[in-house]
């Protein structure tokens, strides 16, 4: 059961909407290294997670990641207000605009739209927390990408919070894989599946 | 009562009461003014806290807020919800 708070997990406050900024920030939202499918990454996977702290680990990190899908969005709206035509046109934002107008669409920056293929759920924990350190390292990957391009101060303080969250998560999902491999054979870690081989 | 019949029939009691809340919730975001919702939701706001309140005390956390004071972290020590007793 999830409760919502009214507030950002770290502020938003941009002065000058960028629509060329919005168009590649957006692909945190709906791309393949995005913080809608690292949610419903680690949110999936639990059920089938055969450890309890790393169901905890998997369960709160796949909370927070709503709520940086949330921030996400909120630095897109902000980067999208007031556009003038001439701005929509002159920006590249215009075939996201037609589709869109400038509501909140999940899309990579290439305007691909979402696709659930970017997550794996596999119900073998070793393979989970695998792709897990690979999604955050990547969302990382794609933040440091971001930096690069975006010069605007108020645009930068929030993608470096976001970015500084997928280090600390590798390094959470890091100890979940050393948990996990706690409990298994210290032989042969893929002797067996532990969630599924009783 | 068995402990465990006990704890799943607060468990029970909270989901009733707090379903119940949250319905009234939907109907206070399109009925602002309705008094009678809002004194059914200030009510049934109460009687949650209570329940909550006690399950929290003798059974464990919740929310991660509701960890109590320890010299051990114990959110994931409950079962998570879907997990079935064998």
């Amino acid at each position: 059961m999830w409760h919502y708070e009214k507030r950002l997990q770290f502020p938003v406050n941009i002065a000058n909407p960028d629509a060329k900024m919005a168009q590649l920030i957006i692909s945190q939202f709906g791309g393949p290294d995005g913080e809608l499918g690292a949610s419903m990454r680690y949110l999936s996977q639990r059920y089938s997670m055969s450890n309890k702290n790393v169901i905890g680990v998997l369960t709160d990190i796949g909370t927070e990641e709503l709520a940086h899908m949330e921030m996400v969005c909120a630095i897109v709206y902000q980067l999208t207000r007031n556009l003038s035509m001439d701005e929509i046109e002159k920006s590249g934002f215009a075939p996201y605009y037609i589709d869109h107008t400038t509501g909140l669409y999940p899309v990579a920056a290439s305007g691909v739209p979402y696709s659930v293929m970017t997550f794996q759920s596999k119900g073998d924990p070793i393979t989970d927390m695998h792709e897990d350190m690979a999604a955050e390292q990547k969302a990382r990957t794609t933040y440091d990408n971001l930096l690069r391009v975006i010069k605007d101060p108020d645009v930068c303080a929030p993608i470096k919070f976001l970015r500084a969250r997928e280090v600390t998560h590798y390094q959470r999902f890091g100890e979940s894989l050393r948990m996990l491999q706690d409990d298994l054979n210290k032989k042969n870690f893929y002797a067996f599946n532990p969630s599924f081989d009783k | 009562m068995s402990i465990r019949n006990q704890q799943s029939e607060l468990l029970d009691l909270i989901s009733s009461i707090n379903f119940a809340l949250f319905d009234t919730v939907l109907f206070l975001d399109t009925h602002p003014t309705d008094q009678n919702a809002l004194a059914f939701y200030n009510q049934y706001l109460k009687l949650s806290k209570q329940a909550v309140n006690e399950y929290v005390r003798y059974f464990g956390p919740l929310t991660s807020d509701d960890v109590q004071e320890s010299n051990e972290w114990t959110w994931v020590n409950s079962p998570w919800p879907w997990e079935m007793e064998d």
